[in-house]
Order: structure tokens, then sequence, then C-alpha cells
């Protein structure tokens, strides 16, 4: 049932929203947290399962190192404190999704603790920055996979039985929860969306996780609550489950602080609740009430040693972080001379990565930049393939544009040049001789194609002469075609205006 | 001394999906108060120049490398369930009518 729900400016001039965020990351292992059955997206259900993760009588836990040492490096790079001694703990419910009866996770011992993590987002006033505090991030244990039979549309609800497969069940999981997140105002959607593509690029810069929203590898649970005034003490939350996407974290929390209000304003409390969002209708539904299902008897699992990470051990992860992505991006902007915008469409092309790699290589910045964002997306898009996929390296662009810079080959030529690579024909010059790419220097075959294209369209001369130089560009186009492309078209203009006597 | 109610009882037996008839309430009630009452007697030693241990075995960081292992077979995996389908471990309706 689609609930009344308040106008958002107007719902944010009346009250004071407060968010908290809680993420869980799928790590990327070769291995489950507990036992060494394979991970691999998309395998015939039921075969990445042994004794261990199926909850079979006696089998016993054993712990991944690569999941516990990610886990301290993403609490590292969230700037947290690192415990010196946790463990695990069962969190007892009842799911045929979690084949033991218990999930093991982490409840009073959390591996990694108060952190934060600042977030830019663009304000009235300007870029600003937001400073979102991290309360806890801990490791834990993914569920199995239910589909459900029957019923109108596959849906838990209606549906007769249901169908599981425990190839996820076990895979590693971090659960990063912020600490009540105040003061964002009405920028609260736009701060929520930041902090999970910040986290989401932190991530994928430690190389821990596919952070693939859509594929479930990052998930988003939002929780949200009103008060009166910043002063008031906290209002009761509704924590929105399956928001897996950036834009659905906004979304939703649009959507949750529009839905308090007008219940707020009609006299009706939140009911403190579980609820589910929906991507296609952008609203959230009632999922279930708190209730004494939610008591979990933690304690801690009598099945795995304490985990006690040295010093030494924490601050070696520590050295080796790489920088962080927002302070990276920062840095190049200002290296390379980028605005902001110019930034953005560098990160949303996926090219960042191969930009900088060909800048290592000595390439120019603004021709790496050129060359990844425009024809090669282009042709990577052409063939629906990812960036990384184009068999073009930095050494491909640094001939490139020594030859451009060298002025053997143009823009044209060198594009030629960049198809040869992207067919397996060499390497640069190998295709540039083999292709006959080659700029015609000698003005003389220049002055004799300007000629058969003024002779082709005798009006043409004319107009150029009367001062509309605009003109000239279809006689450079004809020059161009004549030649295959191998003229310097700036050579070509300069010689038509000598030719004519007009200056530009 | 601990004072195990009945209302306890039947909480933790919902928790635990075991169905005990609410004539049997006031029995486990009076075993499990006996049982916490003599677990409680340790309380009387005096442990402050004890550190509390949180496991028999005196050792941490007990790791595993991350190389996958043997799994079991999909017919393994579900020849010891009651229901078979698709490949995948067939259970009764999750959530109740409402
Ligand atoms: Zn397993």
């Amino acid at each position: 049932m689609v609930e009344a729900t308040m106008n958002y400016d107007e719902a944010i001039s009346k009250f004071d929203p407060v968010l908290g965020l809680e993420v869980h990351v799928e790590l990327g292992t070769n291995t489950k947290m507990f036992c060494g059955c394979s991970t691999v997206f998309g395998a015939p259900p039921n075969t990445q399962v042994c004794p261990v993760c199926l909850g079979l009588p006696g089998a016993l836990p054993a712990l991944n190192k690569i999941g516990v040492e990610s886990a301290i490096r993403i609490g590292l790079a969230l700037n947290c404190e690192i415990a010196e001694w946790c463990r695990f703990a069962r969190k007892n419910y009842f799911y045929p999704d979690m084949p033991k009866n218990f999930q093991t996770s982490q409840y009073d011992e959390p591996i990694a603790f108060e952190g934060y993590l600042d977030v830019e987002i663009d304000t009235d006033e300007g870029r600003k920055t937001f400073r979102v505090p991290i309360e806890r991030a801990h490791m834990e244990e993914d569920t199995g996979k239910n589909s459900h039979v029957g019923g109108a549309t596959g849906r838990i609800h209606g549906a007769d039985y249901s169908l599981v497969d425990y190839n996820r069940a076990g895979i590693p999981l971090i659960e990063i929860v912020t600490k009540p997140i105040t003061g964002t105002g009405k920028y609260a959607p736009e701060v929520a969306k930041a902090y999970v593509a910040a986290l989401r690029d932190i991530l994928r810069g430690l190389g821990v996780s596919d952070v693939k929203m859509e594929q479930g590898s990052l998930r988003c649970d939002v929780n949200l609550s009103l008060r009166e005034t910043p002063e008031s003490k906290l209002g009761t939350r509704s924590e929105t489950k399956n928001v897996n996407s950036l834009r659905s974290v906004e979304r939703a929390v649009r959507y949750e602080v529009s839905r308090h209000a007008a219940r707020l304003a009609a006299g009706d409390t939140v009911v403190q609740e579980t609820r589910h969002w929906h991507e296609d209708t952008g609203i959230s539904t009632s999922g279930r009430a708190k209730s004494d299902a939610e008591d979990y008897r933690y304690f801690p699992e009598p099945d795995l040693l304490p985990i006690a990470p040295s010093r030494e051990w924490v601050e070696e992860l520590r050295a080796a972080l790489p920088e962080n992505p927002a302070v990276r991006r920062a840095r190049l902007v200002a290296d390379w001379g980028l605005s902001e915008i110019d930034m953005n469409t560098v990160v949303n092309s996926g090219a960042l990565d191969l930009i900088v790699e060909a800048v290592d290589a000595g390439v120019d910045p603004a021709a790496a930049r050129k060359w990844w964002t425009g024809e090669l997306s282009r042709i990577a898009n052409d063939r629906g393939i990812e960036l990384e996929e184009l068999p073009v390296t930095p050494a491909h662009l640094k001939r490139l544009e020594e030859l451009i810079s060298a002025g053997s080959l143009n823009d044209k030529l060198a594009r030629q040049a960049l198809e040869g690579v992207i067919v397996g024909e060499g390497d640069i010059d190998e295709i540039v001789k083999a292709r006959g790419l080659a700029v015609v220097s000698d003005d003389g075959p220049l002055l004799a194609a300007i000629d058969e294209a003024l002779a082709a369209d005798p009006a043409v001369a004319e107009t150029i002469k009367s001062g509309k130089l605009a003109a000239a560009g279809s006689v450079v186009g004809a020059v161009m075609k004549a030649t295959r492309g191998q003229a310097d078209a700036a050579r070509v203009r300069e010689l038509l205006f000598e030719k004519l006597g007009v200056s530009e | 001394m601990s004072g195990i109610s009945q209302e306890d009882v039947a909480h933790l037996a919902r928790l635990a999906h075991i169905d005990i008839p609410a004539d049997q309430l006031g029995h486990y009630a009076k075993q499990l108060d006996a049982i916490l009452n003599a677990v409680a007697e340790v309380s009387s030693l005096d442990t402050a120049n004890v550190a509390a241990m949180s496991h028999p075995v005196p050792m941490t960081n007990v790791f595993r490398e991350d190389i996958p292992g043997v799994s079991l077979t999909a017919e393994q995996a579900l020849s010891g369930a009651p229901a078979v389908e698709d490949e995948r471990f067939r259970v009764p309706r999750i959530l109740d009518e409402e």
C-alpha cells in the first residue's frame, strides 16, 4: 500500500533528518570465510558447498586469512582503530538460507571501530565536505540464495515453497555501519549517496571487492529518523533494505524523509520497522516490525579462536594502503590542470587509471585524456567492451603523440593507426609503414589539389575573398579527401588563403 | 535466586522453535533455575586477579590460506535433503499467510 508523503522541501523545513547507513560488501576472496569452497559467481547451484558451509554436524570452520586482512585494510582506509583482540559471535536465528541456524558474525568486538569518511557534495554555497562518522566495520558471512516458487510473482509472499542454493552461504562479508549522521539538513540524500559512492571507490581502490551494486556485492540499508530540531532527541527510525544503486540511496532517503514527515505532521508515530525499497516504483513498503524475533542471543563463537592482529601487521597493512581516491582525484585535478567537470567526465568514462598509466609513461595528460575519453571510448562502446579490454598500451599512445608533434601524423591518420593497433596489425611504426600513413608535407601536391577543388566549385573563391572565411572549410575538406586524409589541414588552409590573398 | 519465570521459558522456546506445552513451563523453569544457581556458585570465588578466559585453547590468529579446496558435488550436497528440486534444497513456505 502506498503511504502519504509530504513534499520534500516542506518536510525538511519542519524536521531535522538523522541518517544512518549500513553497507555490506562481499569480499572478492578466492574462498569462503570459513571453508575452502570457491566463491566464483554464477556456478551451478549447490556445487560450491561443503560440510562447513552447509552446517553439517561436526564440521569445523577454518578462518580465511585474506578475509581478515581485507577487513583490517578496509578499517584502516576508513580511519578506524583496529581491535587488538576480538572474536566472532553466533547470531542465532532460523531462516532457510542459513543452514547452520546461526550466522557467524561479530557482536560487541568488531575488528574495526571509531572511524570516519569525508565526503564532498555540491551545496548552495559551493562544494562542501561532510564528515561521516563510522561506528564499526565487522566480519561476517553471506547467506544462501532463496528462490520462491508458486504465488503470483516469484516473491516470498504467497509462495508455495522455496528452493535454496547455498553457493553464496559463507562468502565473506564486511558490514560497515555509520554512527547517526547529523547536520546534513536538506542535503541528507546527497550526503548518503556521496558516502556510498566514496566507500565504493575506496573498496575498489583496495581491490577487496568488485563492488557491483547491481550484482549484490555492495548492498546498502538506509536508516532514517526525523526530529523537530537539531536539539531534540532522536526520533524513531525506519530501516530500508534492498537499496541497491547509488541513485536509489538518494531516492530512498528523500522518500523516507517525506513519509516520516507526513506521519509526524498528522500526529501519527513512526513505526520502528524494516522496510523494503522498490527500485521500479521509487517507494518503500513495510516489512516486518521489530519484535522478539530480533532477539539473536549472540554468544562468542566457540569453534573459532580469537583474532589478535599484531601492531606490526596492522602497520604493514597501513603502509601499503593505496592513496585515498578522493585525495588522488584532487591531486590529479591540480597536476593535470582540469576542471571538476572535466574530471567527472574522466571518472565517469572509466578511463582514469588508463590515463594515469599513460601519463606515467610520458604521454602528455591532455593527449592521454583526449584519446581515452574520445576515440578509444567510442571504439570500446561500439564493440560493447570495457576500455581495459582494448589492446592499446601507454607505449602506443606515446609513439602516436611523438609522430603527431613531429608533424608526420595528423589527427585523422593517428586514428587510423590506432585502428590498426586494435585489429592487431602490430606497433605504431609498423602500422604507419604498412598502411602508408604519412602527412603530405610537400606543398606541391597540396597546391595541385587546392587548384582542383577551386576549379570544381568556381563560386567558392569569390565567397572566401568576400570575407566569408568559413567557406574555406569545403575546400580544405575536398583537399583532405583528395589526399586520403594525409594532408595537414592547417597547412592546406594556410596555402589556400595565401593563394587567394586573404588573411585570417 | 536467578528467578527464571515461566514467561522466560516460553520466550526461549519460541526463539529456539521448540514446542513446550503450557503445563510443562513451570517444570522447565525450575530445572533451568537449578542449573543457573549451580553455575552461579563460581561468583562466590575471588577472581580479581584472574584474567578472563575466553577460550580453553590459548591460541590466537589461526588462519587458513585463501586457496580453494575440495567441495561436495551437488548430488552429494543434496543427498541428505528431505526434498530436492532443480539441484536446490526444497523448503516449506517461509512466511505464513497473513
Ligand atoms: Zn564450504
